[in-house]
């Protein structure tokens, strides 16, 4: 069974136990991700809600949701990196996927704040003072969370599934399609900076009141959107790492390497490429969706460029191709934003390039990179 | 090297699309080979590919441009079933083009391109032309590089390749036999768990040569498979294609005159991407033309 921690006679190896050899996690991983729930679920909520405010162990509100919206950038990391660490295609949009998950449930949220907006109207207040007497047809259902809820997967899904079935169908690769996704994030803010597209124009949306009928703002709520978050964390993980262990998951990398060669091994790239963008983008609407209501506002600045970008930097900076790296790259950059925007806000951009800079030339494989560098040279 | 034993149940690998019968008025008509001759109980491939004119790969009038710069021109040539074929010809020939045009790469400007009788490759891509039984070695050897020997075959091996399929794959038995067959017939049976990158270049051709062989595909193009190889690994391959011989249809193409004296059949000699001259070694040999712009140089 375990048959990677030996080094086995070359006999051994050469027979069939091969196709078992890669498991889907190690007994340090599986023990990691163990303590992961634990903390999640256990004893962050039991820290938010039980230990009495003052006390040393309470958890803070803004701690909650501090790493709560780490926990969401995180899963966007892990999602990124399944298409570039594993595929090869660097995204520069993945913000907008992100984006557009947030945008669908923050229809829901909008929706949900009823007649306690400033203008105490049907509508929400942005429409009103458009003077729109309606709403537009595609804001059709979204009072109902379940529709929303399937807006967050349909959205960013069919949206980079078209998307990525013209491109790759185009055999457009490498920096082009990196470029294209730049765009395709920067034109997507321009439509939603517009009033007329019926998404709140720059302000976006926010002041929520509810969701699911409970206060957005009560600390059990936030507990409850920060144990989501963690546990989609988790559950991310699993599904990338069973995909990238998979036979699929090695087609997938010999598609990064070798385009051509799979080709003539007779697999079809575009379809491969396919599967994961999309649910790459998919997984990314999902982490945009747990992050609006935790920060309580959604605008097109997060389809700015900036923002697609610093996504990449956390891959880059955890490890790009090692799905867990990343996550601890969203977790180390995000950390550092937050005490650099407390002490020198204006140079935080300086900062996170060389950081991108010093990652690139230094720490090729990221931070997890210097951990197997250190244990001898990582897997056999 | 023997066939594994392909059980009933073993996945066929049809390109969406194709006609599954498309050998079928062949098989049952029997039929008259190029030279006119009959062919007892015409042969029909069990994966489509209708050889009952025993032609197996047949270009007519293939015409490539680069820029207006003919890279093959009016080029026509056929391959008969199993045949071991060997196609010399100077740099530039057009010789990698025209394995290009084969394997769906490079779309030609005009001519017909046949996969046995029935099949038009200029109709379809790369992956399904590989999967209708066509497998490639690339001049400069490719493997994935990131990954191990094993894992290189696996991924070769003839398999249901689609996207869906591959998610919950497991290998049976008999697949990862055949496997462990393929690299023992390769040499690199103590090699298995090593990334493909860190093996030497004869060991990459090899290890490519033996991605071709899990795909058991039933037209086999090299591209310079000796290229960079010592004597020794040259000898070694001449000793395998003489083993495959007649279980796969072969071209070569090869510069090493000694090799291909080792291994050739007949002889197609490429020239400004036109066919020169065609037939055993020693008559291309003898060829004037052929001397004067290839071997007497
Ligand atoms: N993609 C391409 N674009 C432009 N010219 C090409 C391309 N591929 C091949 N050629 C040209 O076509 C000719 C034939 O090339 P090739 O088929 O590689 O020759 P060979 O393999 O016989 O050495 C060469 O002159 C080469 O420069
Ligand atoms: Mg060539």
């Amino acid at each position: 069974m375990n048959a990677t921690t030996l080094p086995l006679p070359v006999a051994t190896a050469a027979l069939g136990t091969a196709d078992d050899r890669v498991r889907l996690f190690s007994r340090l991983g599986w023990t990691a991700i163990g303590i992961a729930v634990v903390l999640i679920a256990v004893v962050v909520p039991l820290m938010a809600l039980v230990a009495p405010d003052g006390s040393a162990l309470h958890l803070s509100s803004y701690a909650l949701t501090l790493v709560g919206k780490i926990l969401c950038y995180a899963i966007c990391a892990v999602a990124l990196d399944l298409v570039w660490g594993y595929c090869g295609i660097l995204s520069l949009g993945h913000g907008l996927f992100f984006a557009l998950g947030g945008y669908a449930i923050g229809m829901y949220l909008m929706r949900a704040i009823g007649h306690d907006g400033v203008y105490k109207s049907d509508l929400p207040d942005f429409m009103v003072f458009l003077d729109w007497k309606a709403y537009p047809w595609y804001w059709a259902f979204t009072d109902h969370f379940w529709y929303c809820a399937l807006l967050v997967v349909l959205v960013p899904g069919v949206l980079a599934f078209v998307f990525g079935y013209f491109a790759f169908r185009s055999r457009i690769k490498g920096v082009y399609l990196s470029i294209i996704t730049q765009a395709l994030t920067y034109a997507a803010m321009l439509l939603f900076f517009r009033n007329d597209t019926g998404f709140g124009g720059n302000n976006g949306f926010t002041d929520f009141k509810r969701i699911l009928g409970f206060d957005i703002y009560a600390q059990g709520t936030r507990v409850a959107l920060f144990v989501l978050s963690g546990l989609t964390l988790v559950g991310v993980l699993i599904l990338c790492r069973y995909l990238v262990t998979s036979k699929l998951g090695r087609v997938v990398t010999a598609i990064r390497d070798a385009e051509s060669r799979v080709m003539f091994c007779g697999y079809d790239p575009k379809a491969f490429k396919l599967f994961v963008w999309t649910l790459s983008a998919v997984i990314c609407g999902i982490a945009g969706a747990l992050y609006v209501p935790q920060v309580g506002i959604i605008n097109p600045s997060e389809m700015a460029p900036q923002n697609s970008i610093e996504m990449v930097i956390w891959v880059a900076t955890g490890g790009r191709g090692t799905l867990f790296g990343p996550v601890i790259g969203a977790f180390v950059v995000n950390l550092a934003k937050s005490v650099f925007t407390m002490i020198a806000p204006e140079y935080w951009l300086f900062f996170l390039g060389a950081i991108f800079v010093g990652v690139t030339l230094f720490l090729p494989q990221g931070i997890v990179g210097l951990f197997r560098r250190r244990r001898g040279g990582g897997a056999a | 090297m023997s066939r594994p034993p392909q059980p009933p149940e073993a996945p066929l690998d049809w390109a969406p699309g194709l006609p599954r019968d498309s050998g079928v008025a062949g098989a049952t008509s029997g039929g008259l080979d190029a030279r006119g001759g009959v062919i007892e109980g015409a042969r029909v491939a069990p994966e489509g590919i209708d050889t009952s004119h025993t032609v197996i790969l047949y270009l007519e009038g293939v015409t490539v441009s680069f820029d207006g710069f003919k890279a093959l021109n009016d080029l026509s040539l056929a391959l008969d079933d199993g045949e071991l074929r060997c196609v010399i010809g100077p740099n530039g020939a057009g010789k990698t083009t025209m394995m290009d045009v084969i394997t769906g790469k490079t779309r030609p400007d005009s001519g017909k391109v046949f996969l046995g009788q029935t099949i038009d490759l200029t109709k379809h891509d790369e992956p399904s032309i590989a999967t209708m039984g066509i497998g490639r070695k690339f001049q400069k050897p490719t493997v994935f590089e990131k990954h191990t020997v094993w894992e290189n075959l696996e991924l070769a091996l003839k398999n249901d390749k689609r996207w869906w399929q591959s998610i919950n794959s497991k290998l049976k038995s008999w697949q990862q036999d055949r496997i462990a067959s393929v690299l023992s017939t390769i040499g690199l049976a103590g090699e298995t768990r090593r990334l493909a990158g860190l093996l030497s270049h004869g060991q990459k051709q090899r290890l490519e040569i033996g991605m071709l062989l899990a795909q058991d595909p039933r037209v086999l193009l090299l591209d310079e498979p000796v290229a960079g190889m010592t004597d020794e690994e040259t000898a070694e391959l001449a000793g395998l294609l003489a083993t495959l011989r007649g279980k796969h249809t072969i071209m070569v193409v090869e510069h090493d005159m000694d090799f291909i004296a080792d291994i050739s059949e007949k002889v197609t000699v490429l020239h400004e991407g036109h066919v020169l001259a065609e037939g055993t070694l020693d008559e291309v040999k003898a060829n004037e033309t052929v001397v004067e712009v290839y071997l007497g140089r």
